[in-house]
């Protein structure tokens, strides 16, 4: 056995490794993935500035804004101020999807805190923040029975949450008792409907629950862990994290947004309606987080592209309207729309886009 | 040493020549060639990592060849899918079982020809001809039970059977390939099976045999074919080579090197680290004693199935023992869960990478300072400059080849997904580290800076928990090797008895 041709094979290894590291070093500043991370930004972004522009096209006061009473108004104040439910929701829809789950409650859920806020305010001795108390902790409690039936129970979250989201809305009107439940009380009305520092009231409480979330979830490792365990709940168990207590707190914090939601709503209308609060919004927010470009498998999320999404659902909705078209289009023009959406988001379709224009290109050339 | 045989007159069934294919980063076959002749049993062997299974999926239409030829009864052909690699009488069985475990026996091994009765699935012929075909294996099943109904063992038999199993409009099996179809198999059950070789052999079937369980090479094979670092070796008459010739053509030069260094012993004597009294665990682990010393690595050798990963999952909290008693650092102590485990000061480093170890869609960085992170907990956060800090020192450290620590570690080659592994738990800086099949399907460059690297840590103080298949590798590093057999500590075996000759006899059973 001669050692030389060992030896010879073994430098030759050292110098490629070392060209290897080198051109790795020189790399490692490189922009990719900030560009990558700009690019997961464009697409919504450029679909919700090309709705906003059609809305112009349609209608030339679109983007008027008029100051009134001490508060902003106009139709893009409009579009802000419908999108805040489904925005709560899509804030905690994220991080569930972002566990490879779903949450199909979330708009029982809102109807039960709606009830809840109602009849506390109809029996009457209840401050304000008591009242918003009891609803998110009731909305905590509902994320608290899907966690567990999900992560201990290991039942299927699509079938877990259905459980909910068809008991949930029983719930709701046996807590009104069959009845639309109003109520007088014009504190409690102005999270709805009240306006501070020239914007509506529920636009602040989203900006304050995306910002409260996003400390949550970015200067402490939770958001990290989500995604881990939403990319491989196995591999995270072996490396020491709770997989199933991340995924009993993602759905907590879907209950929680859901109440607020519901909060919303019910102080919008003045009352709550167990049959109608909430009602198929659960269906917005998961589009909304899809939209934003996040998988159903789990993984990466982003709560500011979650709100993008809901922006350009509450967008679309309004062009509709704007558009005059018969009302009964709505729903078929909607889905086309987003389907298109949904599209543009796909690197995969683009770049089947990119092959057959270059193809055509290729054979106009030639022609 | 290398007799090519030219004793066959006839052209091969199949032949390739010259075979490149290249991966991102890793020239995965160079120049790599097979022959098979109707009716033969034709071993191909080598380490993991050596181009086997690549060299299979570029027959089988799974992969396509970056060059070099495919001659099939003398006829230049390429497949650009499997199916159309098994329309032209190439059949395999890959090394997992992939059969649809909610169907029935006979509709599994019918699944897409079923026999048909006036355009619908004629249940009874399909159940009669299941179980002719079964019966050629000794197997006499329930055919219309659902798959998942039986062992793993007869599950492999059924998918072995489905590989020759006709299928509508294909030429009948010329090739059949069968990638450690015995693995799961128990003694009889691999006699059952070499008995139905036997017979698709007289029948003119060209048997494309992969294993590692060298005995049953020299059981049923004919010819071998050795390939080593995805290249070919050479190719032998079995009666020809030796056992020791074969394990040599295997394992090369360069490994046997490692052979002669000492083990590492940073203190000649030490203290155990760890240790197990009658420690149990089910059917899985039987009554193991077991200590740990101390800045030394122990080797655990054994088959597959033989308990090995299974003691790496107890010692870390993955699994729960139900009797024996444990102790760590001097204390009693009782684990239930990894993060106990981890806290305490043991890290795994499990056989799966792909399912058990990396998240593949996070970034290097974000793998490597992951289970430091755990261990901290959710709230006292690692910043983004410190996990940055992190990965470039393990990067460099460890020599993760990769433009930087932003890509995300399932874009890497098995060999630097296994660093970012390591370097995941050396972050954490355990006193115990279980290394479960470290150099499993990686480069041999990688392999041998594993092998370097488990000797430093050693060095350092820290001590280690390694299983491998390879034995070689073993003997290079470890001061005392546990052997394995059936649940069952059999042997411990260290000093003058460390080569694997001893080890392969302790596996054997057989009295040295």
């Amino acid at each position: 056995m001669t050692n030389e041709g060992v030896v010879v094979d073994q430098t030759h290894q050292d110098q490629s490794k070392a060209d290897q590291l080198k051109a790795a070093r020189q790399a490692r500043y490189s922009p990719g993935q900030s560009a990558h991370q700009f690019s997961l930004y464009l697409y919504p972004l450029v679909a919700l500035a090309l709705l906003l522009l059609v809305n112009l096209l349609l209608d030339p006061q679109f983007f008027s804004l008029q100051w009134q009473d001490g508060r902003l108004y106009g139709p893009l104040i409009d579009i802000v101020n419908r999108s805040a439910p489904v925005a709560l929701l899509a804030i905690g829809m994220s991080l569930v999807i972002a566990t490879g789950g779903i949450d199909l409650s979330v708009g029982a859920v809102m109807a039960i805190c709606g009830a809840v806020c109602a009849n506390l305010l109809v029996l009457g001795d209840w401050s304000i923040p008591a009242v918003i108390g009891l609803a998110v902790l009731t909305g905590l409690a509902c994320g608290l029975v899907n966690g567990f039936m999900v992560s201990y129970l290991g039942i299927q979250p699509i079938v877990a949450t259905l459980v909910l989201m068809v008991a949930g809305r029983g719930v709701a009107q046996l807590l009104n008792q069959g009845q639309i439940v109003t109520f007088q009380n014009p504190d409690f009305a102005a999270l709805g409907s009240g306006s501070f520092l020239a914007l509506p009231v529920p636009v602040w409480l989203v900006l304050l629950a995306l910002l409260m979330m996003q400390l949550l979830l970015r200067r402490t490792a939770l958001g990290l862990f989500i995604e881990a365990v939403g990319c491989n709940a196995k591999a995270s168990r072996y490396l020491g994290i709770d997989d199933r207590g991340i995924k009993l707190t993602v759905y907590l914090l879907a209950g929680g947004c859901a109440a607020l939601a519901g909060i919303i709503a019910t102080a919008d209308i003045q009352g709550s309606d167990a049959n109608n609060a909430g009602l198929w919004l659960e269906l917005d927010a998961i589009l909304a987080v899809v939209i934003g470009g996040a998988a159903l498998t789990g993984g990466r999320f982003s709560l500011p592209r979650a709100v993008i999404g809901v922006l350009i659902i509450q967008a679309l909705s309004t062009t509709i309207v704007v558009s005059g078209l018969p009302s009964k289009f709505n729903l078929l023009i909607k889905a086309l729309v987003i389907l298109l959406v949904l599209m543009l988001q796909s690197e995969l379709f683009r770049n089947q886009l990119k092959t057959l224009f270059s193809f055509g290109k290729l054979r106009g050339g030639k022609a | 040493m290398s007799e090519q045989s030219n004793n066959k007159s006839a052209t091969p069934v199949l032949q390739l020549r010259q075979i490149n294919k290249n991966f991102p980063g890793v020239k995965a076959l160079q120049q790599a060639q097979l022959s098979l002749y109707a009716g033969e049993v034709h071993a191909l062997l080598g380490e993991n990592g050596a181009g086997k299974s690549t060299l299979v999926k570029v027959m089988t239409g799974v992969l396509q060849k970056d060059g070099g030829e495919l001659l099939l009864d003398a006829r230049a052909q390429s497949f650009a899918t499997p199916k159309d690699a098994q329309q032209a009488g190439i059949s395999t069985v890959y090394q997992e079982v992939n059969l649809l475990p909610n169907l029935s026996v006979a509709h599994n091994l019918f699944l897409g020809s079923e026999p048909k009765r006036f355009g619908f699935i004629d249940k009874k012929a399909m159940a009669n001809q299941a179980r002719q075909l079964l019966s050629t294996f000794g197997l006499d099943i329930k055919v219309t039970a659902p798959l998942s109904e039986f062992s793993v063992a007869v599950q492999q038999l059924v998918a072995i059977a489905r590989g020759i199993a006709p299928k509508r409009g294909a030429a009948c099996t010329k090739v059949l390939v069968l990638d450690e179809p015995t693995a799961s198999l128990d003694a009889d059950e691999v006699q059952n099976l070499f008995q139905v070789l036997r017979q698709l052999k007289q029948q003119g079937v060209a048997i494309v045999f992969i294993t590692h369980f060298l005995d049953q090479v020299y059981q049923i094979s004919d010819r071998i074919t050795v390939m080593r670092n995805g290249c070919f070796v050479g190719e032998y008459q079995t009666i020809n080579l030796n056992k020791a010739e074969l394990i040599a053509a295997m394992l090369g030069k360069e490994l046997c090197q490692q052979r002669h260094q000492a083990p590492c012993l940073a203190v000649e004597h030490s203290e155990a680290i760890l240790t197990a009294r009658q420690l149990s665990s089910g059917q899985s682990v039987q009554q193991l004693d077991l200590d740990l010393p101390q800045g030394q690595a122990v080797g655990l050798a054994g088959l597959l199935g033989s308990g090995r990963t299974e003691i790496c999952r107890l010692l870390f909290g993955l699994d729960q023992a139900d009797g024996g008693t444990l102790s760590f650092a001097g204390k009693p102590i009782k684990l239930n869960n990894p993060a106990q485990a981890i806290a305490l000061g043991i890290a795994l480093c499990p056989e799966d990478r792909k399912t058990q170890g990396m998240i593949a869609p996070l970034s290097i960085r974000e793998n490597i300072s992951l289970a430091l992170q755990a261990k901290q907990g959710w709230w006292r956060v690692i910043s983004k400059k410190k996990q940055q800090q992190l990965a470039d020192f393990y990067i460099e450290k460890l020599q993760i080849a990769t433009p930087d620590a932003d890509k995300p570690i399932g874009q890497l080659s098995g060999g630097n997904q296994q660093k970012v592994i390591l370097a995941r738990w050396l972050a954490v800086e355990p006193q115990l580290l279980l290394l479960d099949e470290p150099t499993r399907g990686i480069d041999i460059g990688a392999h041998a800076e594993i092998l370097q690297l488990i000797r430093q840590l050693c060095q350092q103080g820290m001590s280690l928990l390694v299983t491998s298949s390879e034995l070689e590798e073993l003997t290079a590093f470890s001061s005392k090797i546990v052997v394995m057999r059936d649940r069952k500590k059999v042997a411990e075996l260290n000093g003058e008895d460390l080569n694997p000759d001893r080890i392969m006899a302790a596996i054997a059973g057989a009295s040295v």
